[in-house]
């Protein structure tokens, strides 16, 4: 007993039974299951992924039919998932630092607008207004009365149908990256200490996006499939369209939904990033004779950014985390995939732990650039003085 | 005498220059400053009427408010909005499927559990000992009162109960487990055994970096594999323990933040008198704790409140599910947006209540006496 009077074998005493416990409690876990899944029959193991699922998935981006296996249809649900969740993060920005301008504005009433929209909408859980969202669009009209702009965007209960290339999908994917790498590269230009002092910076930014612009252009027309219209135009034929890009109801419910009640969170994470910046370094601007523009540009701005930009991200990664609703509308995002999943296959357990095992990574990945993103911009040592 | 009136007159004097602005100039100050800035106000005043004169016109002088022979004929050719379709099935959507002839239980117990939640936001409560004494009373009630089998109550298992009553009982249940795992998560992540601490934050991190639902999922699919028999009880109580667990992994975060933002010359001074370590937790760190956290606490606990109606995807037949289910059938199918106003409505008066009540707290911590 005189042992136990030292601290450190006490901590280590504590530490080794706190382990044999959670040791035993996930052997009797294991056991219990073991002994369950033994008694049902049941077989484990990962070899129902390549089964075919007899299946079918309204939206996807990755090509999908029911003889494929699980391991396609989870793929399509990841890539559903990613897609919405980045889908809603830009969305839900660009609402909320329309909102966020309308709080900081020095308008009374663009004020009580901002708000009115923030009360209104951060008040009410997610799930509820993409429910909502989902039975006002499906309760639109018939595709034979849709609503139609220009007669080439039409609107009805069977989904939004908008002109698209006429080229397939995995070119658009080629697009959007040449697009984000030109994006990027500018972005290094501009940010990038390195490139302060070259002395012909604006023509090289300048050439830059010229070289992105043709790369975008040079895809999409070597893509084009030859003998077809450069712009494939929605169609009414019989009781459905044809040509162009359907956006089914399901995904432009959740997409709303999370872009409103995220953009009222938005929002009030940007309006205190700009409320935090210092009156004094606002004020010194001023002093120093800089226009109003150029104040808000270089000093507000710039200061403003650095501070949400943490708080912003974890809002980002709550976001992504947020669009887990599929199931309640019908959109095959992985969770819903997981879902539909264990309800055919019985595989319970696998199941979950893909499903847990996936989000962890998406999540953590997500988090991981973002951070870095907000390492390297962020300001060193004493510059972040108030 | 006239030391004293010396005194006094600079004061009253002090005051005389900082007459505040009268309604008129503030109201000029605010929305008429600049002839632009005017211009601006009238547009999003224009904007503004015109959506209060139309919601005005849908949802109250055009709208139908009863149907007298319980069928949706009278909302067949109007206009306005169809409130007939709250009169004639808010029963469903408050109580869901609850039998008929008890439904004035559930309402009872409703009524228990928000008096339980008002009341413990009374500063008077904030006692350790009177806290758990207020929740668990009104728990027991709530739970015998809906349950039955006693005092000649009829019994209603809980895969019956359903509506707000559900909701109210699930973010109830949520809380009062949570809190005190909540509790236990932060202190042992900030124990100084390296084991304890790790596995414990990586508990946390990973609760936190999944989505509610897939907690919830796990829960009611994982606990009957894993678990005897003897220990899995009703499926709400299982999917009750998985959002628990969610809001314990949260909360625990913001405790620790407020344990963190604590002076270190506090626990060092409570060492230093030679106070063992429950009594420095119990009696110096979590009381400073809570203070320091108490709006994100409150923040956590309005978010929560909206996260409970992820309970419909696993099955439960909570406020939303029967806001579905009474426009669900065929007769009032046209209604949803009215049943969903409603539902939102109920969601908006609990949950503005709250984050009212956390703006509340923080300013009366702002003049607050420490």
């Amino acid at each position: 007993m005189q042992m136990f009077r030292n601290r450190k074998t006490r901590s280590l005493a504590y530490q080794v039974a706190f382990l044999v416990i959670l040791a035993l409690v996930v052997f009797g876990a294991v056991h219990e299951a073991s002994r369950k899944l033994a008694a049902q029959g049941m077989t484990s193991g990962f070899d129902f992924l390549y089964k075919s699922t007899g299946f079918r998935i309204g939206f996807s981006l990755v090509p999908f039919d029911p003889f494929e296996s699980y391991l396609q249809m989870l793929w399509v649900g990841i890539a559903n998932t990613i897609f919405l969740g980045i889908l809603s993060i830009i969305l839900a920005n660009i609402v909320g630092l329309v909102i966020a301008s309308f709080r900081i504005s020095s308008n009374g009433v663009l004020n009580d607008i901002g708000t009115l929209y923030i009360e209104t909408f951060r008040n009410v859980p997610l799930i509820l207004q993409a429910l909502f969202w989902y039975a006002a669009l499906t309760h639109l009209p018939p595709t034979k009365q849709a609503y139609s702009l220009f007669d080439a965007i039409f609107l009805s209960a069977r989904g939004m149908f908008v002109p698209s290339l006429n080229v397939g999908g995995q070119w658009f994917a080629a697009v959007a990256l040449a697009l984000l790498f030109g994006l990027s590269v500018l972005a290094w230009f501009s940010m990038s200490r390195r490139f302060r002092r070259v002395k012909n910076r604006g023509t090289l930014q300048f050439v830059m996006a010229g070289l992105t612009l043709a790369a975008m252009v040079g895809i999409l027309a070597y893509a084009r499939e030859p003998g077809s219209d450069i712009f494939s135009v929605p169609e009414l034929r019989g009781l459905n369209f044809r040509g162009g890009i359907t956006i089914p109801p399901e995904l432009s419910a959740l997409a709303i939904a999370t872009a409103i009640y995220g953009g009222a969170y938005i929002a009030e994470v940007i309006r205190a990033g700009f409320q935090s910046v210092g009156k004094g370094q606002v004020e010194a601007a001023r002093a120093l004779g800089l226009s109003s523009w150029h104040v808000f540009s270089r000093v507000h701005l710039p200061l403003a950014i650095r501070a949400v930009l943490p708080t912003l991200i974890n809002q980002y990664v709550w976001l992504f985390k947020a669009t887990t609703l599929g199931i309640v509308v019908g959109f095959a995002d992985f969770f819903s995939v997981i879902s539909v999943s264990i309800n055919q296959s019985g595989q319970t357990l696998e199941l979950i732990a893909i499903l847990m095992a996936g989000f962890l990574i998406m999540n953590n990945t997500l988090s991981f650039v973002l951070n870095r993103v907000n390492k390297a911009i962020a300001l060193k040592g004493t510059q972040l003085r108030t | 005498m006239t030391a004293v009136s010396d005194m006094n007159t600079p004061r009253q004097t002090l005051n005389v220059g900082f007459r505040p602005d009268g309604l008129a100039t503030r109201l000029r100050r605010r929305y008429f400053r600049t002839p632009a800035n005017a211009l601006i106000s009238l547009l999003g005043m224009a904007a503004l009427l015109y959506l209060a004169y139309h919601a005005l016109d849908w949802a109250v002088l055009k709208a139908v408010w009863s149907s007298p022979d319980g069928t949706s004929a009278v909302c067949r050719d109007i206009a306005g909005a169809c409130w007939a379709v709250i009169q004639q099935r808010w029963r469903i959507i408050i109580f869901g499927l609850f039998p008929y002839d008890e439904q004035w239980r559930s309402m009872l117990a409703c009524v228990v559990m928000v008096v339980t939640i008002v009341l413990s936001c009374l500063p008077w409560f904030w006692k350790p000992l009177r806290l758990s004494i207020l929740w668990c009373a009104g728990f027991i009630i709530f739970y015998v009162l809906m349950r039955g089998g006693l005092f000649g109550m009829r019994a209603v298992m809980p895969a019956d109960w359903g509506g707000l009553t559900l909701t109210v009982f699930l973010y109830a249940a949520g809380v009062l487990i949570g809190m005190p795992m909540a509790i236990a998560m932060a202190l042992l992540r900030r124990s100084e055994m390296p084991l304890v601490s790790r596995m414990t934050g990586a508990l946390i991190d990973g609760v936190r970096s999944l989505p509610l639902v897939t907690i919830l999922f796990t829960a009611a699919l994982i606990f009957p594999f894993v678990l005897p028999d003897w220990l899995q009880g009703d499926k709400i109580w299982r999917v009750i323990i998985g959002f628990a667990l969610f809001f314990a992994a949260y909360q625990a975060e913001i405790i620790r933040s407020g344990i963190q933002s604590i002076p270190v010359g506090q626990e060092e001074a409570a060492k230093a008198l030679g106070l063992s370590y429950w009594q420095r937790t119990g009696r110096i760190m979590l009381p400073q704790a809570f203070r320091n956290a108490l709006p994100p606490t409150i923040n956590q606990l309005v978010i929560t409140f909206k996260e409970t109606s992820l309970i419909v995807i696993i099955g439960f037949f909570d406020i939303l599910a029967s806001g579905n289910a009474a426009y669900g059938t065929g007769e009032w199918s046209f209604a949803y947006f009215e049943v969903y106003i409603f539902v939102a409505l109920v969601y908006f008066v609990f949950v503005f209540s709250l984050s009212r009540y956390g703006a509340y707290l923080e300013r009366r911590m702002r003049f607050g006496q420490h």
